[in-house]
């Protein structure tokens, strides 16, 4: 659909987000917690965040969470019964004040989800998901959107992206999908007709600092490098950038079980950890965690271009900010670009 | 800051030790570990008030340990760590050398493990006046109120272990969390999951831990666990007289005694 440009008075979003709960939407805002800013079902405007260059979680876990229960299931002498996943309780939900580069990242997790098999939760949850994008009017030095194909005013991955017209300025809606289409008629009085307003002028400048396809093309060449023994040297390997990730999708399934009843659930999983290939015979092809740091890398600009036809970056910048010991992807990346083999 | 500078140069060039694990400039005005394995690696040397990651959980890394002897840069609670590594026949003098940044600004080359042990029980382990203001809040709090609150803030953990990884008593090479067979602790990070991961942790940690925040600050969301371990301190401190990691003793949580005081032991 061609894009509808609209105006959205500065005052108007918290009426937008009020119209939003009383026709029963969840919504998940960045709401501050510990000194933290992450993504959590916001109950009022008041409590959603304003002044954040980018949460310290992305907003996945709406469409798939940290901790699923996929089914219950009943044993009995002779047979299992499961009850399976309750499409009925997800809800109609808004992600509200989603960057870009978090935006983008749902296209990239899609992808991974409709590889092969068509993973029916993850899609049934995107599917009640509509995505309210704020384009970036700051950025700081962990920001790399612009080298991995975005923009701080990027649209893809949006339904609706505001744009603030300068820091106290109005908002530019680009309403951009179907899903969009339905919140403007929600708020229909919001959204008023625009005039020749450019975002632009408005949006933080990121540099460019590597091509993602020449570091794809190196990673063909690098796989016995010793840039990744030098560059995991101080990683610790925890599943920090992981779990931040706006596109890691490595999942585990346990089975919890009580007696005769139990709940299968999956929970998010990092290759960082040491166990994450760690076979029953023993043996770990991921022994150490240069291992497992190139394939961090390798996963992400070599295997899924490769597969899906989409990188596993979006520059956001959360894994170099959440990781305890400056592993900084950024570095890392324009690094491999500069070295010769 | 040259002394420094000059004295891992010297060790490097004299070949006295493989490695020497300090503080380099990192990214975002922040710090982070350098290993410096040639003498002109020293000259990227650092160490100011940001250097508060406790280097001392790299020395028992499989990656670190293994390139031969290591030197270390080492504040107060690294030099902690060290000892109570030591303790628990992790390092040793034939494997580790120290180079102490004392509280007074002075860089001292150790000799052996003795005499760094003989330096850091010259300080008292005291925790800061912010987190006793804290512990005692909690302290104040019905059970049923404290309960809550540590069910709240435990809520948002995800379970990426950065608390453990960041943690240099945390270096068993398979941790209670990752066994299946039987399966300890629930895998989820749901409330249960959290909750037991959270005081094992803290149990396992008790009479071991030197109060050096590394879990808290290493936490990507902020979740203030240090608190169990500060409280479990003060309690080591007052029920067993005293806490100062050791190179020779016993360990006050693990060690077995026939005539201990408490009936449900023997």
């Amino acid at each position: 659909m061609s894009i509808d440009k609209r105006i959205l008075r500065k005052d108007s979003l918290e009426k937008l987000f009020n119209i939003l709960k009383e026709n029963n939407r969840t919504i998940f805002a960045p709401v501050e917690g510990n000194g933290k800013i992450s993504f959590k079902a916001a109950e009022s405007f008041s409590t959603v965040a304003s002044e954040y260059i980018q949460t310290t979680q992305s907003s996945k876990e709406v469409a798939f969470p940290r901790t699923e229960k996929i089914l219950d299931y009943t044993k009995t002498r002779d047979n299992v019964s499961a009850k399976p996943f309750d499409f009925n309780q997800v809800p109609e939900t808004v992600i509200w004040g989603v960057r870009p580069c978090d935006a983008v990242g749902i296209t990239e997790l899609s992808a991974i989800f409709n590889w092969d098999l068509k993973d029916e939760i993850y899609n049934l949850r995107l599917a009640k998901t509509t995505v309210i994008g704020f384009s970036c009017l700051k950025s700081d030095e962990s920001c790399f959107c612009t080298s991995v194909g975005g923009n701080p005013g990027n649209t893809e991955g949006s339904d609706i992206l505001l744009t603030q017209m300068g820091e106290k300025g109005d908002f530019i809606a680009e309403i951009l999908t179907e899903k969009g289409v339905a919140i403007t008629v929600l708020a229909a009085d919001l959204f008023q007709k625009a005039g020749e307003e450019q975002k632009e002028k408005y949006l933080a400048d990121v540099p460019v600092k590597f091509n993602r396809d020449e570091i794809r093309k190196k990673l063909d060449k690098y796989f016995e490098s010793e840039i990744w023994i030098e560059q995991s040297l101080r990683c610790i390997g925890c599943g920090a950038c992981a779990y931040v990730c706006p596109t890691c999708a490595c999942f585990d399934i346990q089975d919890e079980s009580h007696g005769k009843i139990g709940l299968r659930v999956r929970c998010w999983d990092s290759c960082g950890f040491s166990q994450f290939t760690l076979h029953t015979s023993g043996h770990n092809p991921r022994e150490v965690q240069s291992q497992r740091w190139r394939q961090r890398i390798m996963h992400k600009f070599s295997y899924m271009p490769e597969r899906l036809d989409v990188y596993g970056c979006t520059g956001c910048g959360r894994c170099s900010r959440a990781c305890p010991v400056d592993m900084n992807i950024l570095e890392h990346l324009t690094s491999i670009q500069e070295v010769t083999l | 800051m040259d002394e420094l500078k000059n004295k891992v140069k010297a060790l490097l060039e004299a070949k006295t030790v493989k490695v020497v694990i300090g503080y380099e400039e990192g990214t975002g005005k922040k710090p982070r570990a350098l290993f410096a394995v040639k003498p002109e690696d020293a000259s990227k040397l650092i160490y100011d008030s940001r250097c508060v990651f406790n280097l001392a959980t790299y020395i028992t890394k499989r990656e670190i340990k293994g390139k031969g002897k290591m030197a270390i840069t080492a504040t107060l609670p690294v030099m902690r760590s060290i000892i109570q590594l030591a303790s628990e026949f992790q390092v040793n003098d034939n494997n580790l050398l120290v180079i102490g940044l004392t509280p007074d600004n002075q860089v001292i080359e150790f000799k052996n493990l003795a005499e760094v042990e003989t330096f850091i029980h010259k300080f008292e382990i005291t925790i800061e006046s912010k987190y006793k203001e804290a512990l005692e809040k909690l302290g104040k709090m019905s059970r049923t109120d404290r309960w809550k609150w540590w069910i709240d803030e435990l809520a948002p953990c995800f379970k990426c272990y950065a608390c453990r990884a960041a943690c240099p008593m945390c270096y068993c090479h398979r941790c209670t969390v990752d066994f299946n067979q039987p399966q300890w602790i629930p895998v989820p990070s749901h409330e249960l999951g959290n909750l037991e991961w959270h005081i094992m942790r803290a149990v396992h940690l008790t009479g071991r831990c030197i109060d050096c925040d590394a879990c808290a600050n290493a936490c990507p969301l902020g979740i203030p666990i240090n608190l169990l371990n500060k409280r479990l301190l003060e309690d080591a401190k007052k029920h067993f007289g005293g806490y100062q990691p050791v190179l020779k003793g016993e360990h006050m949580m693990s060690t077995y005694k026939p005539d201990d005081k408490e009936n449900f032991i023997r």
